[in-house]
Order: C-alpha cells, then structure tokens, then sequence
C-alpha cells in the first residue's frame, strides 16, 4: 500500500499550484482528443437548446435559428386555446403512461423467468430469439403489423375474424394504444430483460441456500431473495425510462398513424412535425414542442423525487 | 441416472414441480409469440399469394413462388436506398467511433480534472434537448438539409449511452500501471491511446461500433426529416413507401388497393420480400454477434 502511494506521488508534480493554466498543459493532449466530440454535442445538441426561443419570437426565414422579433406567450397562448391541445396532452401522457405501465415490468418478469430455466441450451435459444425483434427497424416493424393484422388477408386479421372481432384494427381508435404498447413489448421485452438478467446473476448464493434451508419453495425465493435484490437496478432504470419515454415514440407513433385513428395517434411530437416541418409555421411548432420537453422533465423530476423519498436512490 | 433424476424429482415439493411446468409451459408460449411472426414472413415471401392471402399457409410454405423478390430485384428504388443506407452506414459508424473512442479514454482518465463535469456536459443531452424545430432550424442555418452530410453529422452522433459503455470498459481493462509505465519511456496520451489502448479493446470497439452501424441501418428519422430529394433518401424511406404508403410497383400502375383484392395479394407478398431484403444483412450477421450485443448492455450496466 505505502509503496502505491508512494509511485503515485512522485508521478505528480510537487509544489506546483493546480492552476487551471498548469492543469491545461499537463492535459492538452486530453483536451484535444475530447474537443472533437465537445464541439459535435455543443453544435448538434446544445445549439438547438439556444434555439428553443425561437417559440417566444417571431418566425424570420433569414434570421434562421435567432429568430425574429419577440412574440412573449403569444404561440403559447395560441396552443392553449387551440380545440387541438387537450386531445394532445391526453393522447400524449395516455400513450406514454400505457407504454410505462405494461412496458416497464414485462421485462422483468422475463428475466425472473428465464433465470428459473435450468436446461442450459434451452434457455440461450430463448434468449437468442427474444432478442432478435430488438434489431428490426420501425418501419419494418410496422409493416410486420399491416399485413398480419390486415383483415382480409393477414394471419392475424383472419385469425380475429374468426373468433368475432370484426373490422379493420389499424384504423380502430380502441385498438391503436393496445396494438402500439403490445408491439412495444413484443419487439424489446427480449432485449431490456439482460440487464435484469446481469443482476439476477450477481445475487449473493448465501442467500439461495439460507432461503432452501428455512424450506421456501421457488416461488418464495423469487419474492424474497430474487425481487428484492434486483430493486435498485428497477428503480434506476424506471428513473431513466421515465425520462425518455415520450420523445421515443415519435416514428413509430407517426408510422401507425392513419386518418381514421387520429383522433388517438395524434401525439405533440406528431403534430409538431406537421406545423413545423410540413406547414412552416416554424415558431408555433417550436412552442407545442416545448411542452412535450416540459412534460418530459416532469415526469423524470417527479419519480426521481419519489426515488429519492421512498428508497433513497436518485440520478443526481 | 434414471433413479437420480427420479429421486430429485421425488425430493421436490409438489408446488415447485407444478412451479417447473408452469416456466416451461410459458418459456415455450413467449418462443412461439416472438419467432412466429418472423418465421411468417420468410414462409410467406416465397410461398403463392393466392394461399397466403386466404390464410393457408401458416406453417409450412405453399405453392413455390419468387414473385415478390422479382419484382424487388427489379425495383431501382430498392437498389439506390440500399446503395445510399450501406454507404451512410458505414461511413456514419466511421465518424462515429473516431469521436467516441478518444473521448471515452479521456473520461475514463482519472487524473482528468474536468472529468466529472464533462461527464455531466453528455449526460445531460440525454434528458433535455432543443426538441424537433430547433434542430431543423441548425440543419438549414448549416445548409445540412438536403445533403448526405445530415446522416452523419446530427444529434446522435456522439451517442451517450454509447460512450458511457465505452468509458467503463476502459476504466476496467486498462491497469493504471501501463500508463505509468508507459510515460517513463516517454509516451504520449495518443500514442498510448493508438498502440495500446486500442489494440486492447477491439471488444468494446465492435460493440459500440455494431450498436451504431445497427443504427444507421435502421434510420428513418433523418431521412423523414431532413431529405427532399429522393435519390438520397436511404432505405428505410424506400421502404415506408412500399410497406405502408402502398406503393408497391415502381411504375405507379396496378398500385396495391386500386386493383382490387388480385393486386393487393401480389402486393403483399412484394411487402413480405422486401421485410426480409431490408433485414437481411442485420438478419444475417445477427447469430454471429449477439454475445458482442450482449456484453455491450453487461458493460454499461456495471456503472452507469
């Protein structure tokens, strides 16, 4: 230990003040191969942050990202009384709870079962397969749903057919969050569940065998032992689902849109594409997209905070 | 071996053997559930439309027919999105990793003052950012819309997730006392960085870099966003158009609802082809590098 301690020491330069200056030219050789992706995320994702007050301004096509004169809340205010903004949040906070609510705890009970597989080969072969879905790509995966679910000529369509439900699924307004989240939890239930698996495995197996001795049964251990061991990781990764939640959705939401559905599908981020991108209206769109982000940051906030209270674990 | 298994099995409680078949009958119920579609669509891209469409073909293909992937290999829409994706890919991953890489060393470096801030300048992006309009409006102030470059400069192009899985690795798997050592002889951070860091982490190097070539390949935003111009367009785009906005045929004509129930079934299995062309290269690289996925999401996990 003494000697550790002492390499180290000799390695730094003594009596030297930590000034930033001195400081800068130990590491200039750090500084310059971390500035390139410095100045990438300061152009690509910091920038856009300046540019969120294009939403108080005036749209200017030669001002670009500063913008025009100062408008204060009249965009705001423009949205708020719009028959559209009730629909939105609804829609956006119904889609995105649902999303959580069924989303968030079906990986974990893959991972609860999949760790009760004993036969070795068995279980990578379901953890091959479950993974696999992960890697389709949205438009792909939306597809997959139009022609199964087609009812005159897909599998699934024919299959509800037969067993009564009757219609066009895709365009249903009832059928459009159910179909959404299921297809969520089918294509990444696989995938999110190794994380719960890496910490299933780390449980101390002193606890296994003291539970065997005072005769639970399996089902007993997953309450006891397994569930409880793996509750910081549920938390964390609630915490940081919770902050990413309503920004995903987007492609998927807009790919699955179709008139006779909106009336559910159409989402802030949706119809932020359609004033902005598709109508121009510029600053308008930019002000509906700010309380997408403020929801955002709410909800993170909100169940950080709850974290924090009930089980003392937080992001900051 | 017979009688231990009996004598194990008789040692169980009768609740864990019902426990036992339950997983079992559920781990084989959530196989079916997955694969099934997958196995689908590859059974139905060569299978005759007529059978499929009227549901008789569900697991064995029907009536041998390469209809769809003829009319595919004729469509040059196909070939120019692929032929663009293939070329964002790999060129995008390029970028990506020649950010990543070094700035991940520099924040696994523990005498790095400015490392903890750093850290919380890229994890922020994660949790707040410009929104759509405002990075729309940097793309045209940059005159990037319309262009190839939209691909591969734009917000995800320092990906966090992915420079903190990198970073943990190298704070694991670099000893501290290879630096030192490597800084009496006179050595560089770059040097140390390009003749032994790299060389050391050809792991986590495929991992990240499969992460952002998977990526890529499945883009669909930038290309929604950002592009006008259709020979640009990259092969999710081409895709959207056959699968969901029904344009099958190149040409226009016989454009699946307008001739009626014979033109949609054709046009289907068009749809069927083309899932599986699309898929295919991640499709087929997938049995060979899903440990790489793998540790990717065990790396991260070990430090968040």
């Amino acid at each position: 230990m003494a000697l550790i301690q002492g390499t180290n020491t000799e390695t730094l330069p003594k009596a030297k003040k930590a000034t930033i200056l001195n400081t800068l030219r130990r590491d200039y050789q750090l500084w310059l191969m971390i500035l390139p992706a410095i100045i990438c995320v300061i152009i690509f994702n910091y920038i856009p942050m300046y540019g969120i007050q294009l939403a108080f301004r005036e749209y200017d096509f030669t001002a670009g990202l500063t913008g025009g004169e100062w408008a204060g809340f009249k965009y705001f205010e423009q949205f708020i009384n719009s028959h559209l903004f009730w629909d939105l949040i609804r829609n956006t906070l119904l889609i995105s709870i649902t999303t959580i609510v069924v989303g968030f705890p079906a990986p974990i009970a893959l991972a609860l079962l999949v760790n009760q597989i004993r036969w070795k080969r068995g279980k990578r072969i379901l953890q091959t397969t479950v993974y696999l879905p992960h890697f389709i790509s949205i438009v792909v995966l939306v597809g997959l749903l139009n022609v199964m679910l087609s009812p005159n000529t897909g599998v699934i369509g024919l299959l509800l057919a037969k067993l009564g439900v009757e219609g066009n699924l895709l365009a249903s307004v009832k059928a459009f969050v159910p179909i959404y989240v299921l297809s969520d939890v089918w294509q990444h239930v696989g995938w999110n569940s190794i994380i719960y698996l890496a910490a299933l495995a780390a449980v101390d197996p002193q606890l296994y065998d003291a539970a065997k001795i005072d005769g639970a049964n399996k089902w007993q251990i997953i309450r006891n032992v397994e569930i409880p061991a793996i509750i910081p990781t549920i938390i964390i990764l609630l915490i940081l689902n919770m902050g990413t939640v309503i920004s995903t959705g987007f492609e998927k939401i807009f790919l699955m849109q179709n008139s006779l559905n909106l009336p559910i599908s159409e989402v802030i981020e949706t119809y932020v594409y359609k004033t902005g991108i598709v109508s121009n209206q510029f600053s308008y769109a930019a002000a509906i997209g700010l309380f997408n982000t403020m929801i955002n940051f709410m909800m993170l906030v909100i169940v950080n905070t709850i974290a924090k209270k009930v089980a003392r674990i937080s992001l900051w | 071996m017979p009688s231990i298994t009996m004598n194990r099995i008789r040692n169980k409680k009768p609740t864990d053997l019902l426990f036992d078949a339950t997983v079992v009958a559920i781990c084989i119920l959530i196989f079916f559930i997955v694969a099934y579609p997958i196995y689908f669509i590859v059974i139905a891209s060569i299978s005759d439309p007529t059978y499929v469409s009227t549901g008789r073909v569900l697991f064995v293909p029907k009536g041998f027919s390469l209809f769809g992937y003829e009319q595919i290999f004729s469509d040059s829409r196909v070939w120019i999105g692929y032929r663009n994706t293939l070329f964002y890919a790999l060129f995008g991953t390029f970028v990506n990793l020649l950010l990543t890489l070094p700035a991940a060393y520099v924040l696994s470096r523990h005498e790095f003052k400015a490392r903890r801030f750093l850290m919380f300048f890229f994890i922020f992006t994660m949790f707040f950012n410009g929104g759509l309009i405002p990075t729309y409006m940097l793309m045209r102030d940059l005159s990037l819309i319309d262009t190839p470059w939209v691909f591969i400069f734009n917000p995800l192009t320092v990906n966090v997730f992915n420079l903190i899985i990198t970073r943990t690795f190298f704070e694991n798997n670099i000893p501290h006392e290879m630096f030192e050592a490597a800084t009496m002889d006179g050595c560089s951070h770059f040097k140390f960085f390009s003749s032994i860091v790299l060389p050391l982490s050809k792991a986590v190097t495929a991992v990240i870099g499969l992460y952002y070539l998977v990526w890529h390949w499945n883009d669909f935003f930038t290309g929604l966003i950002y592009i006008r111009n259709y020979d640009l367009q990259p092969l999710q785009i081409v895709l959207r158009d056959i699968l969901l906005s029904n344009q099958v045929f190149a040409e226009g004509a016989g454009s699946g609802g307008t001739g009626g129930g014979y033109a949609q079934r054709y046009a289907d299995q068009v749809k069927y082809g083309v899932i599986i062309v699309s898929s295919l290269p991640v499709l087929i690289l997938y049995p060979f590098i899903q440990k790489y996925f793998e540790k990717g999401v065990l790396i991260g996990s070990v430090k968040g």
